[in-house]
C-alpha cells in the first residue's frame, strides 16, 4: 500500500470526464481531494491524496493518461520561495498539519511537504507571499 | 565601578580593537566570565530587530520637469503620495495601498521597488501656476534618475509589543497577523533580548543622532517615535511590561536593500514594510552590562484578546519571551502554540552585520545630541462636539 500526492491537470474538453470516479470503481483507491478548481471549457486541476496498491496506482495514472489528463506524483501542493522568504513565522500560526515550522535554533523556516495538507491557509497568512500554489520540489514520479 | 565613554570606545573602534559582540553573544560571555568582567572586556553589544512596521516611509524629490510642474496629487505605480509638499517634493507612505491593486501592492512595494533599482511609473496632476505651467506628468523614475529618497519612519523599533490572541469563533485578520478563533494560536513581534530598546531600557545611550543600522545602510534615530511612552510599568531589570518606547529613524534608501527592508501585505489587514534595524550599545559600566544582558526569561509582555474591538483590550496572560519562543504559552490554562511575526533570523544577520562594521572600524558610535524623553503621557483621541461656528458652518 502506498499514498501519495498527485496533479491532475484536465485540458477544456476533458473537464466532463468522470475521472475520480473511476480511479474509486476501477482501481479501488482511497481518494482525499485537496484541491479542486474545475469549470466548464477551462483547464481543470485536481490535487488529490491517494492510498492504494502500487499496481493499482500505477494501472490508474495509465488510465488517467489514456484519458489525456496529465497526471503527477507530487511533494506537496505548495510551493515555498526561499529566497523570498524572511523566515518571520507568520504562516506557521495557521497551519494546521505542522508542515510549516520555526526551526526554533536557528529560527528558520522549516517545510515537510509530506505534511502539507493542501489547505492553501499559508498562501494569505505570508506577508512577503513567498507562498505560492504549485508543488514544491521537482514531481517525484511521471 | 569601571568606566569607559564613548570618546574610548570610538578610539579603540578606529584602532579595530574593540571588542563587539552581540545582544545574544553578550549572555553567554556573562555566563563564562561573570558580569564585572564581561562589562571591562566588551565594548560594544549589538541589538537588532527586523519586524514589519507600518509606521514608515520615505521622502523623495524627483527633481523639475521642462516645464515645471507643481505637483498636487502624485502617483507612484497607482500608489498615491503626499502632494502637500512643495513643487517636486513627496511622502510616499508605507501602508498606502494601491488604487488599481488594493493590498496586494502599496507604498511599501514602491519603496521596495526603488530600492531594488526597479523603474516606477510616477503620475502627476496639477491646477497649473504662473511659475509653474505644467498640469500633467506621466513618465517613469528610479532611484538614480532622482534627488533625495530617504527613508523617514516615524515610529519604528518599538520597545515591546503586545502579544496577540482570538477568544472568538471567527478568524480574525489583523496586523498581528492570521488568528484563528477559539485561541488557537499567539503571535509576537519583538526580537525579544536582542530587540534594541529593550536592552537600553532607560535610553542611557540611545537618543537623537544615534547612528544605526537601518535597512542595509547607515542611518541615524532623529527624534522619539510617535507613541512613545516610556511612562510604562517596568519589571525590576528596568524593561518595560507593554510597549512603551519609539524611535523615528532616518537613512538613506538609495543605499540599503531589499534583504533588510521588505513590503508586507497582512491579509485583509492592509500594506506594512519589515524594517531591518540595528543598534550599537557602548557598554559604559555595570549598570549598561546589565540591562545588555537581559534575558528572554526576564522580558515579559501580555497576551491581549484581539476580538475585542476597543482600544482597550483585556489582558488575559502575562508571558516570557521564553515562553513565547518555546513554541506554546499558557493560556486560560490551556497549551496555546506561538508564532513570530518579526524574523529572528535577520534580526541575528543585522546584528551580526553592525558586528562586523564596528570591529572593522567602520561605524562609530554616536552618544546622542539629546536624550529621548523620560516621562510621557500618551492620549487617547476622544470624540467630542466641535466649537461653535458662525453661521453654524462645521469645519
Amino acid at each position: 500500500m502506498s499514498q501519495v500526492k498527485v496533479f491532475l491537470k484536465f485540458p477544456p474538453a476533458r473537464v466532463s470526464r468522470p475521472v475520480t470516479y473511476h480511479l474509486v470503481k476501477d482501481f479501488a483507491l482511497k481518494i482525499n481531494i485537496l484541491r479542486a478548481e474545475v469549470a466548464v471549457n477551462k483547464v481543470g486541476e485536481l490535487v488529490l491524496d491517494i492510498e492504494g496498491r502500487d499496481e493499482d496506482i500505477e494501472k490508474a495514472a495509465a488510465f488517467v493518461k489514456g484519458e489525456g489528463v496529465e497526471f503527477r506524483v507530487i511533494d506537496s501542493a505548495v510551493a515555498w520561495d526561499r529566497e523570498r522568504c524572511v523566515h518571520c513565522g507568520a504562516c506557521t500560526a495557521v497551519c494546521p498539519s505542522g508542515a510549516l515550522a520555526m526551526d526554533r535554533a536557528e529560527w528558520r523556516l522549516v517545510f515537510t511537504p509530506a505534511d502539507c495538507y493542501a489547505c492553501d491557509v499559508c498562501l494569505k497568512a505570508c506577508p512577503v507571499r513567498a507562498i505560492s500554489p504549485g508543488f514544491d520540489g521537482e514531481p517525484a514520479a511521471e | 565601578m569601571n568606566v569607559k565613554s564613548f570618546e574610548e570606545i570610538n578610539e579603540r573602534i578606529r584602532k579595530k580593537k574593540a571588542v563587539v559582540g552581540t545582544a545574544e553573544e553578550i549572555i553567554k560571555i556573562v555566563d563564562e566570565k561573570g558580569p564585572a568582567q564581561a562589562a571591562k572586556e566588551v565594548d560594544v553589544v549589538t541589538t537588532a530587530t527586523f519586524g514589519p512596521m507600518c509606521s514608515s516611509g520615505a521622502f523623495l524629490n524627483f527633481g523639475h520637469s521642462e516645464p515645471p510642474i507643481r505637483m498636487a496629487k502624485i502617483w507612484l505605480n497607482d500608489v498615491s503620495a503626499y502632494g502637500g509638499l512643495a513643487a517636486v517634493d513627496t511622502y510616499i507612505g508605507a501602508t498606502e495601498p494601491s488604487e488599481k491593486k488594493g493590498l496586494e501592492y502599496g507604498g511599501a512595494h514602491v519603496i521596495q521597488d526603488l530600492i531594488d533599482g526597479k523603474k516606477v511609473r510616477l503620475r502627476a496632476w496639477s491646477y497649473g501656476t504662473d511659475c509653474y505651467p505644467r498640469t500633467d506628468i506621466d513618465t517613469y523614475i528610479d532611484k538614480d534618475s532622482i534627488n533625495e529618497a530617504y527613508l523617514y519612519n516615524p515610529r519604528n523599533a518599538y520597545q515591546n509589543y503586545a502579544a496577540a490572541t482570538n477568544t472568538s469563533d471567527r478568524t480574525l485578520y489583523t496586523y498581528m497577523g492570521v488568528l484563528l478563533p477559539r485561541v488557537s494560536n499567539v503571535t509576537y513581534s519583538t526580537s525579544g533580548e536582542l530587540s534594541p530598546l529593550l536592552n537600553d531600557p532607560y535610553y542611557r545611550t540611545i537618543g537623537l543622532g544615534t547612528r544605526i543600522f537601518l535597512g542595509g545602510t547607515q542611518g541615524y534615530v532623529a527624534w522619539h517615535g510617535t507613541q512613545h511612552n516610556p511612562s510604562r510599568p517596568r519589571a525590576e531589570n528596568g524593561t518595560p511590561l507593554a510597549s512603551a518606547g519609539t524611535l523615528a529613524v532616518v537613512g538613506n534608501l538609495k543605499e540599503m536593500s531589499s534583504r533588510f527592508i521588505r513590503a508586507a501585505t497582512f491579509e485583509k489587514y492592509g500594506v506594512s514594510m519589515f524594517v531591518g534595524i540595528g543598534i550599537p550599545i557602548p557598554v559604559l559600566d555595570e549598570e549598561m552590562l546589565r540591562f545588555v544582558s537581559v534575558r528572554n526569561r526576564d522580558l515579559y509582555t501580555s497576551v491581549f484578546d484581539y476580538s475585542v474591538p476597543s482600544r482597550s483590550r483585556p489582558a488575559l496572560a502575562r508571558v516570557s519571551y521564553a515562553e513565547l519562543q518555546s513554541g506554546s504559552v499558557k493560556v486560560n490554562g490551556r497549551d496555546v502554540p506561538t508564532a513570530p511575526l518579526s524574523s529572528l533570523r535577520v534580526a541575528r544577520e543585522i546584528a551580526a552585520t553592525l558586528k562586523g562594521w564596528i570591529a572593522e572600524g567602520d561605524f562609530e558610535l554616536t552618544r546622542p545630541v539629546a536624550p529621548l524623553p523620560d516621562k510621557a503621557n500618551v492620549k487617547g483621541l476622544e470624540i467630542v462636539k466641535g466649537p461653535e461656528v458662525v453661521g453654524g458652518d462645521a469645519r
